[in-house]
């Protein structure tokens, strides 16, 4: 099997220092429809800036690099025992390079492992799949947006929210104002409705993968991501809070099936810095990036 | 723009008024959430122990006047053993709003540096004391590491390298004023006035 630790370190590279273009063009989009001269012009300006440093000179985006969410798609044959071991190398190895900043402390002793592995992390998904190639997709998921992430069990009532539609819209607004600028708006939502509370969040981070420019494939889901972007908007939080029109640029909503008991909607909350990419291996172990 | 330079008069604060952009210069600490639960419940809340005491006065000279920072940096550490900054946006405040009063009292802080605002607690201790909060733009990382221009010393740093409290010299440090000395916050008023947009737009209130 192919050694693919250098290559995942340069994944890890890519995902931490050069934002995404898609992301880039929201933020710049953003910008220019702030009003000239207010905080949250001047805000995303110094945030445009910073992405355009980080770029040239190789260097997070972000000082909190996060935890990195590796999802793993893999043709029959492959070890995944042999890929997590890699994977856990890469990011070592990344660290030590200052791409990702140590990132994992143990729960009981306080104690930085100091090279981002540890228990359980980095996260990593695999999914066996019909393709020839093998693709991995890695996130940094920053910690102040993780904090202000939710998840709410409909029908909630003080919220008025039914199981229905719109009673995700609702739960989701709350979850954009109980975030102010905290999670450093402007930022994408992950939604997830249906699964269970585990898997429920597991699927909203997902979303986050999705480029914020595609369209829901159902045309009832789509609708819902335009009308819950334009609504949280309409809150005026702004970018870091100061106030202004930008507080999301993209809402992105998978599904689930459910148990009939439950109903939760899990809103992954992901800041302007949503670092993702993703690499391929064909069959011939050439190795690219997207 | 303003300027202000480390140490800070309290005349030079009270001056300041929520949404005035400043740039920042001189030493200032980084302290987050590992720092504020040592310095409260090991240096403030006394009796301050032996093998504390030498930093204890040190924090005492660096913080009277001083500025702390919310951050946990990426540093990167050279083959003659001096570090640098690599990359030092904020990190969010919020999280020391427990400690954050007690510490700007007792050391006599005139600035604390971070994103996503504080709360009443420390908005009062900026009116009593003489402070403001100052909000960095959150993820600007390498951009805020360019304004360091020295790492000075680095303390505890057994707490990790984010958690620990790196003392730096900073030039132009650009930095919003949104809580000052005079009883308001920008925070406040924006969870406000979108908490009433939020009633309307899902049929409460």
């Amino acid at each position: 099997m192919q050694d693919l630790t250098d290559a995942l370190v340069e994944l890890v590279r890519k995902a931490s220092t050069d934002l995404p273009t898609d992301m880039q063009r929201a933020i710049e989009k953003a910008r220019d429809n702030e009003e000239p001269g207010s905080a949250a012009a001047g805000a995303l300006e110094t945030i445009l800036k910073n992405v355009e440093m980080a770029r040239q000179k190789a260097l997070p985006i972000c000082q909190d690099t996060g935890t990195p969410i590796f999802e793993v798609y893999y043709p029959a044959g492959w070890s995944t025992r042999a890929l997590t071991d890699q994977i856990r190398k890469a990011v070592a190895e990344a660290t030590r390079r200052a791409y990702l900043r140590p990132n994992a402390v143990d729960s009981l002793t306080g104690e930085n492992s100091g090279d981002n592995t540890g228990e359980d992390f980095p996260t990593i998904h695999f999914h066996e799949w019909e393709e020839d190639h093998l693709r991995v997709d890695l996130l940094l998921k920053g910690g102040g947006c993780e904090n202000v992430s939710a998840q709410y069990k409909l029908p909630d009532g003080a919220l008025k929210a039914g199981r229905d539609l719109d009673g995700v819209r609702k739960v989701v607004l709350d979850a954009v104002y109980q975030a102010q600028g905290e999670g450093c708006a402007p930022g994408v939502l992950g939604i997830a409705i249906g699964g269970d509370r585990g898997t429920s969040y597991i699927k909203a981070k997902q979303q986050l993968f999705r480029p914020l420019e595609d369209t829901n494939s159902d045309p009832d889901l789509a609708a819902l991501e335009e009308r819950i972007a334009d609504e949280a908007n309409q809150l005026g939080i702004g970018p870091m809070g100061f106030g202004g029109k930008t507080t999301v640029l993209g809402v992105k909503i998978g599904t689930q099936h459910r148990l009939p008991a439950s109903y939760f909607v899990s809103i992954a909350y992901m800041c302007w810095a949503n670092r993702r990419a993703s690499m391929n291996v064909s069959t011939n172990g050439e190795v690219t990036y997207a | 723009m303003r300027s202000l330079t480390v140490p800070i008069p309290e005349a030079d604060v009270r001056a300041l008024h929520v949404g005035d952009s400043v740039s920042l210069n001189g030493v200032i600490m980084l302290g987050r959430d590992a720092a504020h639960k040592f310095m409260v419940d090991r240096l403030i809340k006394g009796p301050v122990a032996v093998e504390d005491q030498a930093l204890y006065e040190e924090l005492k000279r660096l913080l009277r006047d001083g500025v702390i920072y919310h951050c946990g940096p990426v540093v990167k550490k050279h083959d003659d053993g001096h570090w640098s900054f690599v990359a030092a946006g904020p990190t969010t405040s919020i999280r020391e709003e427990i400690y954050q009063p007690d510490v700007i009292a007792h050391f006599g802080l005139r600035g604390v540096i971070g994103k996503g605002g504080m709360g009443k607690g420390t908005l009062k201790a900026c009116q009593d004391y003489g402070a403001v909060y100052l909000h960095a733009i959150g993820g600007a990382a390498p951009l805020i590491a360019q304004s360091v221009k020295e790492v000075l010393a680095v303390h505890k740093l057994e707490f990790g390298v984010p958690e620990a409290m790196w003392v730096v010299r900073v030039e132009d440090f650009p930095v919003v004023v949104t809580m000052d000395s005079h009883g308001q916050s920008i925070h406040e008023a924006v969870q406000q006035a979108s908490r009433r947009k939020l009633d309307a737009l899902i049929g409460l209130g």
